[in-house]
């Protein structure tokens, strides 16, 4: 249940965004991250965005979940 | 370097490192992502055989007590009742059956991804009375709280929570209390501390001189965090480490502790095959009352009654391993659980099944090949 993942935020109106979840545009609420503005990413969780990330660490978690997601390929 | 040669080197540096500490050591992974993604990626297979990684009490649906269960069914059986909870708590029986079974039965079962939804669905249907079933720990606490200000702000009369949200450190705090524990440091919950920082574990090592890392839910992250618990105890060390510094700040996020004191106040909570830990839970603030399910509603939550001969209890304290449960495998497994920890899909017993019986199968091949030769 407390998974979470880092999205990118395309849009936002207030304390509502929409993010980039890999392929999927989703919907999640600012309340946690105020400051956070199209173009940044946060970590993103139950609809919620729960922290800031750098874009470094952003991609670095998808990275290491892709490798995983395709062990063969990263490993050559 | 590939993830294959870092991990390669990290399992490496473990095995020395356990040699050199020549003794058997137990960590423990309080978080069910930890469970799951340590069982799913193999971390096991690669730890040296002296080190045991066994699972907390960090699956909020295997730590919700079945009263709990009962008490959103009987709810369930008000016509004018919707229930709106995460998808992960339908299957997880009471003593009277589960969401999804009450469903089939008629009642009025929504699943929602977020809070808001819960609550946009009660603007939307002003005419059902919404309660959402408020559970999980920190991470999805302030998701609560969010929606509780929202309703309140739009002055929604139809919408109220169920709250069952449970506290991490009073948990592990009592787990350290049990003169049975054997526990020799913490795998703590990544996303739980994102919330309330690392810094948070401060009384774990400072009370019961158990060593605490943070680390994150990859198994390069997972297998790092055992390799830094396992070199503390070689070291003879008791440090908090916060190896995830990327997500998780020391002081967590002060925004959403924020949200979570002005709804919510720490209150006694009930854990499944626990039982009760003070101030391990939180309650609606009286300012909120008009919000809490069990109040409108007048519930008193009545007693647990755990499956006959189910484990579950033990297996989230670290007593035993989901395979030391004579059900495990046999009556209960992920089509037909028995008891929640096979129910989630972040339940350590649901983990073992999905992952690690072939490992399994191997050990006790290679034990009985090793009985012949002997």
């Amino acid at each position: 249940m407390c998974l979470a993942l880092p999205a990118k935020i395309v849009e936002k109106d207030g304390e509502d965004a929409w993010v980039l979840l890999g392929d999927a545009r989703m919907k999640v609420n600012l309340v946690m991250t105020p400051e956070a503005e199209v173009d940044d990413w946060v970590l993103v969780h139950a609809g919620f965005a729960i922290q800031q990330l750098s874009e470094e660490d952003a991609l670095e978690t998808w990275q290491l979940i892709d490798d995983l997601r395709q062990p063969e390929e990263a490993a050559s | 370097m590939t993830i294959r040669a870092q991990m390669s080197r990290l399992t490496e540096d473990l095995h020395a490192c356990a040699d050199r500490l020549g003794r058997p050591a137990s960590f423990m992974e309080v978080c069910g992502t930890h469970t799951v993604n340590a069982c799913r990626s193999g971390v096991h297979s690669l730890m040296p055989s002296t080190v045991r990684l066994i699972s907390g009490p960090g699956c909020p649906v295997c730590v919700t007590a079945q009263r709990y269960i009962d008490a959103l069914i009987e709810l369930g059986r008000d016509d004018d009742v919707t229930l709106t909870t995460y998808g992960d708590m339908m299957r997880v029986a009471g003593a009277g059956g589960s969401l999804e079974l009450a469903r089939s039965e008629g009642a009025d079962v929504r699943i929602v991804t977020s809070t808001m939804e819960a609550v946009e669905l009660a603007r939307r249907e002003p005419g059902r009375q919404v309660v959402f079933a408020a559970v999980g720990f920190e991470t999805t606490a302030p998701a609560t709280a969010a929606a509780v200000l929202a309703a309140k702000r739009d002055g929604l009369a139809n919408f109220t929570v169920l709250p069952c949200h449970k506290l991490v450190l009073p948990a592990m705090m009592a787990l350290l209390a049990d003169p049975e524990a054997q526990i020799d440091g913490f795998i703590c919950p990544g996303h739980v501390s994102v919330i309330i920082g690392a810094e948070a574990y401060r009384p774990v090592v400072d009370q019961h001189a158990k060593p605490c890392v943070v680390t994150g839910f990859e198994a390069l992250q997972i297998m790092d965090g055992i390799l830094a618990l396992t070199r503390q105890l070689e070291a003879g060390e008791t440090k908090l480490e916060n190896r995830y510094p990327q997500v998780v700040s020391n002081e967590g996020n002060p925004k959403a502790m924020a949200l979570i004191d002005k709804v919510f106040q720490p209150g006694d909570s009930a854990w499944r095959a626990i039982g009760m830990i003070a101030r391990s839970g939180l309650d609606l603030r009286p300012d909120y009352a008009e919000f809490d399910a069990f109040q409108r509603y007048g519930i008193t939550l009545g007693e647990d009654h755990d499956p006959p001969g189910c484990r579950c209890g033990e297996v989230i304290t670290g007593k035993c391993a989901p395979a030391d449960c004579p059900l495990f495998g046999t009556v209960c497994t992920p089509i037909y659980p028995i008891g929640p920890c096979m129910v989630s899909s972040e339940g350590s017993c649901q983990a073992w099944f999905k992952y690690r019986r072939q490992e399994m199968k191997h050990a006790e091949r290679r034990a009985a090949q090793e009985e012949i030769v002997s």
